[in-house]
């Protein structure tokens, strides 16, 4: 029997899923939808767009708390300052302004593609989950979140209901590569995170890459490498052999090798506008 | 924006609810299931059919309406969501039914719509901005119709029509021939009335549901279909082979016809049907088709061109041995006994992929049996060809059948070959019912025609001062598992593949070969494209072996009159290749030098991006290739003074329509007001042949300048006037001059018809057989052109942007040149996506998010020139233009990132990855 809930509290939200834990979670829709392709019909629906509460974007101690139902389009109206420009460019790149209007910035972390362009500007920025189950409240970092390839860690009768980002002094940017201009799957994405010293060198940098593993990843050796790196260096200092963790695969999109060629690419012109004055 | 909407109602125990909205201004009250998609509910529940489905995935945006304001995808959205909010349909742009709104009026006087299936979301989406941003940037407006596909108008016009929504709404002139007119059947699609094959069915159509072989080759066999039956007491039939009464075949070349309706004991393509379900649409939709009784046996596929001719690779079909369909050939001369004395030789192989044709509306329609008619209601480029096979299968009279052709939401060629109307026909023959179905995007992708695959070897000799010598090309292409028109590419293709230039000494050969994929069929330019890759990327590499400058080059061995074509054949008139490349002269010149100044400054700065401009011409035979082609159009007038055209072209959004009317309007001498357009119905309008080989300017433009000059012509001797008398229609009353004659005179002599004066002509181009060596007229008349594209190519990333595309069209005589300009846009950016982004990967990217086609960020700027040079046989001289468009921008792009990089790409398209590759061996 096919079921389609619409609760209007956290707590019969929560309920539902206990009475029924083959129920799916849809916020957005935009990639339920789409997944759904013929079988509308057949879909036992958790649509959680009635919970009001998730809705807004707050600025705690400076940082940003982002509710599960807040769209991109909601993230874009912010005025949010230059550290997390790279989670509104990206923002800017999920599908198409209608997509936008619809998908939620918690949506796209939770469907773990690979290609996700906001989990790796959320990775870059530090985010943390906030998941509210049966059991109360949990919070766990972003990295031990997203576990695999459509994979998180989410429990049944769990529900995501925000991200937390801690305030940051810096600058963000986020550079997508696709074979098209609009409404693309990336090939490749970087998102940088960059704080500079009084001398103008990098004294913090956070850098994430999407779609060249099986979940996004941060490149932490190279963001311990740079640091001391001023702009006009960035060509030599983001070396290719500091790039590690990433598995690029060939798909419709592009072959191993190339991924493989382009990120170190995508990592200095990411850096770049970080550090552009 | 996803504002919080009140409780959602309770659901019934059917799991349906009473969904209340504010719908384009109105309160309503329906009932829906609340997970259904928006788009579905309100389209089915709120009569909603100006919204359109494209694709169910979010990945074309036809679907888009505003809710509460923001632009939306319906079909990504729950409908119970809707509850209580505000929703917006292209409806309510208009003021009053049936009265455009200003942005309905700009999409109308700029000709932003063509086919109008994206048109109603192109203009909420617009919308959407133009509330918010009242005088918008082209920026601005890119990115709001961003998330929009459009796959015939190159985007160009409604990017200006939105801009220019604002704009002085000029009274649009009511010219004849030469005159921008708007497009006479475009205020429907503005307005979202249209209908097209998925709208307008009657009350209790029943769906029709195909069960599809899920293996690129199987054998099969079914179980106990009728327990199973029995077991589904709400359905109405299940059909499969058996239940045909005619013949289970179909071809669009009869000889070649091979295509079951179902396929029997063999499946040979992912995706052929084998058997038909019909029964209610929530009863059909429901079905769990896993358990249908048929039983698969996998069997080994050969879905490439080397693993189809490989030894001991499965035969497709009993007599076409090595998997070989047909081979066509042309000879003239001895080609390798030039390219001895040639001063340099070129050779190389290039390879291209299938191409889907990507139109935003899937395959749709229906059909209803009448006493002992059969009358299908779908979207089709060839209205009367459908008939005919229609009339073989159904084993019917071809007066049993009615083809009412609805609006076609982009063809492009596929919409040419039957695709559901067997299965339609069928069913309501069946049943009694009205019987309906509409391909999702999936199976649109997966089982209808595509751009052949090519492989194709050429080499190309030239003397030191640059004349052309002689060429030989060996092409194969990759026709799927039918017939389709793959005799037709290996046909054309020899006879194109020489390019619009003369060549003393040359051979071709073109082979169609069978492989488990769907069928390869028609897509704008029958493997013409696919040549001219070759062919012009390999010019170029000549004219620099031999220190000739590129355009130069190709103007020394331009075709002129008098000179032989590779088939032989000698005009003395309409050849405007040479004139088309001297077009281009100015901007090479000017385009070469600013990308030499812009790399020099992009080099010395250590930036990523290098400028480069290439050219490439073509030529293109309108109508068949050297078979009969004729068209007939019809023109009346009633007692009363009505003008009737019977206009049976089908106008999938290239302008037919328009364009045939303005025709018979000047050879008539009255305005294009003056006409009343019935048709396509193959009851009511003479054959006009099919919309394809960009014939229907040339040939029913020719047949309706006869229609039209015939009835002048019987209108004058009434008059007792001369020949160049000046006409005038008032009432029933026809004068020129001091003379008048008044039609209701002849009230009661009305012919079978209905008119009292009436005139029917046909239209035959001349052409002759080819021999054996491929000599003869294989057409009255070839479209010439040449694309300059300007492109920027990121050498770090392997990425192109195409800046500018100068495009020069010989078009014999310019009809409308606002639709010209929208053929050269659209069928350019399809050409862009041939060179850079598309290849249909069978089983693979069968969805508008894998398999990518150009967005509005994509295409340039496009500057069109048109040269007149008169054709002898075409209406007013006019020639085709529908395919000649795209086929040398593919070239010219990739000519163009040679000249920026030295890179070359053989394989298309020229992904980023690829590029990139050639980028390094070009630094090798």
């Amino acid at each position: 029997m096919t079921q389609y809930l619409r609760p209007q509290t956290l707590p019969e939200a929560l309920a539902a899923l206990q009475a029924n834990p083959e129920l799916r979670i849809v916020a957005g829709g935009t990639d339920i939808y789409p997944s759904l392709a013929e079988d509308v019909q057949h879909a036992n629906l958790l649509d959680i767009t009635g919970l009001s509460a998730l809705r807004d974007i707050t600025r705690p101690q400076g940082g940003l708390r982002i509710g599960a139902l807040a769209t991109w389009s909601d993230l874009q109206a912010a005025d949010l300052g230059p550290a997390f420009l790279a989670l509104q460019e990206a923002g800017r790149e999920v599908g198409s302004p209608q997509i936008q209007n619809a998908a939620t910035v918690v949506g796209n972390l939770c469907n773990a593609s690979p290609a996700a362009d906001g989990t790796v500007a959320l990775m870059a920025l530090g985010a943390e989950v906030e998941i509210a189950g049966p059991e109360g409240q949990r919070r766990l970092r972003l990295e031990a979140f997203v576990t695999g390839v459509r994979r998180v860690d989410l429990n049944k009768g769990e529900i995501v209901t925000a991200l937390h980002l801690p305030a940051l002094p810096g600058r963000s940017a986020f550079v997508k590569l696709g074979t098209r201009k609009y409404l693309v799957i990336s090939i490749a994405m970087v998102a940088a995170y960059v704080q500079l010293d009084a001398s103008s060198r990098i004294a913090r940098a956070a850098i994430a890459v999407g779609s060249c593993a099986p979940v996004a990843q941060r490149l932490r050796a190279l963001e311990a490498a740079l640091v001391g790196t001023r702009a006009k260096d960035l060509t030599s200092a983001v070396r290719p052999e500091l790039i590690e963790g990433l598995t690029p695969i060939t798909d419709v999109r592009g072959e191993a090798a190339y991924r493989e060629a382009v990120v170190p690419v995508l990592v200095r012109r990411a850096l770049a506008r970080c550090m552009d004055p | 924006m996803n504002r919080i909407a009140p409780a959602t109602p309770v659901a019934d125990t059917d799991n349906r609810i009473t969904l209340s909205l504010t719908l384009n201004g109105a309160p309503r009250e329906g009932v829906v299931a609340p997970a259904a998609r928006l788009s579905a509910a309100l389209r089915d529940t709120f009569d909603c059919e100006e919204i359109k489905v494209g694709c169910d995935a979010g990945d074309c945006g036809a679907c888009t309406v505003l809710l509460d304001g923001a632009p939306i995808c319906a079909c990504l959205m729950p409908a119970a969501r809707a509850e209580g909010r505000v929703v917006e349909t292209v409806k309510a742009l208009a003021p009053s039914s049936g009265v455009p709104g200003k942005l309905q009026r700009a999409f109308q006087r700029h000709g932003a719509a063509q086919c109008g299936i994206c048109t109603p979301g192109m203009l909420m989406a617009a919308e959407g901005l133009l509330r918010r941003v009242p005088q918008p940037t082209r920026p601005e407006v890119e990115e709001a119709l961003s998330g929009v596909l459009c796959r015939c108008t190159g985007y160009s016009k409604i990017v200006s029509a939105v801009m220019d929504c604002g704009g002085a709404d000029v009274t649009p002139p009511d010219g004849a021939v030469g005159a921008r007119i708007e497009r006479l059947d475009g205020l429907p699609k503005v307005l979202g009335t249209d209908l097209f094959g998925a709208d307008g069915w009657p009350e209790g159509t029943l769906a029709v549901r195909l069960v599809r072989s899920p293996h690129h080759h199987a054998g099969f066999s079914f179980g106990d279909i009728a327990a199973w039956r029995a077991a589904h007491p709400d359905l109405h039939a299940v059909l499969t082979a058996a239940d045909i009464p005619g013949r289970n075949c179909h071809g669009v070349i009869p000889p070649f016809a091979d295509q079951p309706v179902f396929a029997e004991h063999v499946a040979r393509f992912k995706g052929e049907p084998v058997a038909a379900i019909i029964g209610p649409h929530d009863v059909v939709e429901r079905l769990d088709l896993c358990h249908f009784p048929v039983t698969w046996e996998e069997r080994p596929a050969v879905l490439d061109i080397p693993s189809a001719r490989a030894e001991g690779a499965p035969v497709l079909h009993e007599g076409r041995p090595g998997n070989l369909l047909t081979e066509g050939f042309v000879r003239r001369g001895a080609p390798e006994d030039a390219l001895k004395e040639a001063a340099a030789v070129v050779e190389a192989t290039f390879t291209t992929g299938f191409i889907e044709h990507a139109y935003i509306e899937p395959e749709a329609g229906y059909a209803r049996r009448v006493g002992n008619r059969i009358e299908v209601w779908a979207c089709t480029q060839a209205p009367h060809m459908d008939l005919e096979d229609l009339a073989l299968i159904m084993d019917l009279p071809r007066e049993a059948i009615r083809i009412l052709p609805s609006s076609v939401g982009g063809g492009f060629g596929a919409k040419l070959d039957l695709s559901l109307q067997p299965y339609l026909a069928l069913a309501a023959w069946v049943t009694g019912a009205p019987c309906g179905m509409v391909y999702s995007r999936r199976d649109s992708m997966m089982t209808t025609t595509k751009r052949h695959p090519s492989q194709i070897t050429a080499r190309i000799g030239a003397d030191a001062e640059g004349r052309l010598l002689g060429m030989t090309v060996a092409a194969s292409f990759n026709t799927g598992a039918y017939a389709s028109w793959g005799p037709t590419v290996a046909n054309r293709v020899p006879v194109h593949a020489s390019g619009p230039y003369f060549l003393p000494a040359y051979e071709a050969r073109a082979a169609a070969i069978h492989s488990h994929c769907a069928p390869a069929g028609a897509f704008r330019g029958f493997g013409v494209p696919q040549g001219s890759i070759a062919q012009e990327a390999l010019f170029d590499e000549l004219a620099d072996a031999l220190g000739h400058d590129r355009l130069e080059f190709r103007i020394r061995n331009a075709l002129q009159t008098g000179q032989p074509t590779v088939t032989g054949q000698v005009f003395s008139q309409g050849v405007g290749i040479r004139a088309c490349l001297e077009a281009l002269r100015p901007a090479w010149a000017e385009r070469r030098a600013a990308a030499a100044a812009f790399n020099a400054a992009q080099s010395a700065e250590g930036g990523a991006l290098r400028r480069g401009v290439g050219v490439a011409g073509m030529w293109y035979g309108c109508g068949n290739t050297s078979l009969p082609n004729p068209s007939t159009i019809r023109v009346g007038i009633k007692a009363d003074g009505t003008l009737v055209l019977h206009q049976g072209a089908m106008d999938i959004g290239q302008g037919a329509n328009t364009v045939i009317t303005q025709i018979c309007a000047e050879a008539l001498g009255l305005p294009v007001s003056a006409f009343t357009l019935v048709g396509a119905d193959t009851d009511l309008t003479p054959d006009a042949g099919k919309t394809s080989a960009s014939r229907q300017t040339f040939v029913s433009g020719a047949a309706s300048l006869r229609a039209g000059a015939a009835l002048r012509a019987q209108l004058l001797r009434r008059l007792n006037a001369g020949d160049d008398a000046q006409l005038q229609l008032a009432g029933s009353v026809i004068s020129a001059g001091s003379a008048a004659f008044d039609l209701a005179t002849l009230a009661g002599q009305e012919n079978a018809f209905g008119y009292v004066l009436m005139a029917e002509e046909t239209f035959d181009p001349p052409t002759s057989p080819l021999d054996e060596n491929g000599q003869g007229e294989p057409y009255a008349a070839y479209g010439w052109g040449a694309h300059l594209a300007e492109i920027d190519v990121d050498i770090e990333l392997g990425t192109i942007r195409v800046r500018d595309l100068v495009c020069a069209h010989d078009v014999g005589r310019a009809i409308n040149p606002t639709l010209l300009e929208g053929q050269i846009e659209g069928g350019s950016a399809q050409g862009i996506g041939l060179a850079l982004m598309e290849e249909f990967i069978p089983g693979r990217t069968e969805n508008l998010h894998d398999y990518l086609i150009p967005t509005v960020g994509d295409v340039p700027r496009v500057e069109s020139i048109l040269i007149e040079d008169p054709d002898a046989h075409g209406p007013f001289g006019a020639k085709g233009i529908g395919e000649q468009v795209l086929i040398p921008t593919a070239p010219a792009i990739l000519n163009a990132l040679r000249d920026a990089t030295g890179a070359v790409v053989r394989d298309m398209p020229a992904t980023p990855d690829k590029v990139l590759r050639a980028l390094q061996s070009a630094r090798r």
